[in-house]
């Protein structure tokens, strides 16, 4: 199949950046969105024109670095799907497609399509983590734990934190990807020791960032790859309020 | 990672909750919780208007012999709502800041248009209640009021006012955008108390649609009433 690509590109943080149109010619239905992308890399060098730059890493769906917004939707238009687990048979003949980066003061632009996350890091530096080692992994009778808490914080678990979300929100929110990992944490018994601090620490982390705030848009639900649901982000107020209401600790 | 402050929980000191994003969400959730138990007893009282003059300015004699206390009410509500523009606004150019470039393709998929709308459905309530207090509890848009108010002849002055079109007009187009505000906000307060789970979600939507439309239909029956000379003045 022939498209036509509008493609965001951007020499550096300090350049204005624009769309710029691009055919993709002879493109495969087979072939995933990073390789169609590919495609017309080659082509562009071909021409001696600068490639696309565009970030990926594992093209299995589960490492959380590609990052494209695809006709306006994070990721594009498939349910529970990452931008390298899509395919072009989702696409036909003749289609023009736009394709821009995750947009949000929190992640700047570095290149064309790619953006700096690091302010997710940052969170999960401020709060992310269990701050003992925990040993190996104990046997399955010695810390009970419910199948309901072992699977709700394994669904809020399956965040890649791919930032989906941010680029979805009307607000560039940062709350369900600091609500999975808030939740997964609040879920189990090695990290309910500190659930209370965690909050207060990732959620003044994820404000120093400069994310927006939320306002329950639902946005970030439907964009996420892995499904993660806004009911974390409830989670994650109940969290909040029990510790701001909480004797001060430490 | 060393341009930028980490904030670390072993050396965390909390920032003040109400300068956080959530702290600033809950301040307008609790506001705004009130204002929806407010709209609702407001617009149940006026209903009265069905039931006659009688009962209605007997209503309204009730709210008006509470003396200090209806003082207490009425400061605590302007109070409230301050805090809820105030905040309201603040939160609106953090977000707008927050992504300086806006997308060339822009879609929505989940969001609703009354969720889209919060800020501009709010600032119309806004000037509606400045002109509601204007017209029916300061008698400055239409002063010839003044008698009727001081009789405490609120059945009366309902008549009058809905009796003018553009009045009516206004009143029913400001009804719209309370709808369109109060069908969002009803999950939204849920939602940011953390009192939803996957299976209230939806439920809760669905519950801010029907108690939109019941509060749509309440007030908007008024001035129709008005209009079409169910409730007339003798």
């Amino acid at each position: 199949m022939n498209l036509t690509l509008y493609v965001w590109r951007q020499k550096n943080a300090d350049d204005k950046g624009r769309m710029e149109k691009y055919p993709a010619k002879n493109i495969s239905s087979h072939m995933s969105f990073l390789e169609m992308l590919d495609v017309v890399n080659e082509d562009l060098i071909e021409q001696g024109v600068e490639p696309i730059a565009f970030d990926h890493d594992c093209r299995e769906g589960i490492c959380g670095m590609c990052s494209l917004v695809v006709n306006g939707r994070p990721h594009g238009p498939e349910k529970a799907t990452t931008i390298c687990q899509l395919h072009m048979r989702h696409f036909s003949d003749g289609d023009v497609i736009y394709i821009e980066p995750w947009r949000a003061k929190a992640f700047p632009v570095i290149k064309d399509l790619v953006v700096d996350r690091s302010a997710i890091d940052r969170i999960m530096a401020a709060g992310g983590f269990v701050s003992i080692n925990t040993g190996g992994v104990p046997d399955a009778n010695a810390i009970p734990i419910s199948k309901t808490d072992a699977d709700t914080a394994m669904d809020a678990a399956a965040c890649i934190g791919c930032g989906a979300c941010v680029a979805a929100c009307k607000n560039a929110s940062g709350m369900l990807f600091v609500a999975a990992k808030v939740s997964q944490f609040a879920h189990l018994p090695q990290g309910k020791v500190e659930a209370s601090q965690r909050v207060r620490a990732m959620i003044d982390q994820m404000d120093i960032e400069g994310f927006g705030n939320c306002t329950n848009f639902q946005e970030c639900e439907a964009a996420c790859p892995k499904e993660i649901s806004i009911k974390f982000i409830a989670k994650m107020n109940r969290e909040y309020l029990k510790s701001s209401m909480a004797p001060t600790k430490g | 990672m060393d341009t930028m402050q980490v904030s670390t929980m072993c050396h965390h000191r909390p920032v003040t909750a109400y300068k956080t994003s959530i702290g600033m969400k809950l301040l307008m959730g609790i506001t705004g919780f009130i204002f929806i138990g407010f709209v609702t007893g407001h617009m149940i009282g006026n209903l009265q208007v069905f039931l006659g003059a009688e009962k209605l300015n007997a209503y309204a004699h009730t709210l008006q012999s509470l003396g200090a206390l209806l003082w207490v009410i009425r400061l605590s509500l302007l109070t409230f709502f301050a805090v809820h523009i105030f905040f309201a606004i603040k939160l609106y150019f953090q977000n707008r800041a927050s992504r300086p470039v806006k997308y060339v393709k822009e879609v929505n998929v989940e969001s609703t248009f009354s969720s889209r709308i919060m800020i501009w459905s709010g600032l119309a309530m806004f000037s509606f209640v400045v002109y509601h207090l204007m017209h029916f509890t300061l008698i400055i848009t239409n002063p010839e009021y003044a008698v009727l108010k001081e009789n405490l002849d609120v059945y009366s002055m309902m008549i009058v006012g809905f009796s003018n079109y553009w009045i009516s007009a206004v009143y029913m187009v400001a009804m719209i955008f309370l709808a369109l505000h109060v069908n969002h906000a009803v999950f939204s307060v849920f939602q940011t108390f953390g009192l939803t789970n996957a299976k209230w979600i939806p439920l809760l939507r669905r519950i801010g649609n029907i108690y939109a439309l019941i509060i749509l239909a309440g007030y908007l029956s008024m001035p129709v009433g008005v209009l079409l000379n169910i409730i007339t003045l003798h």
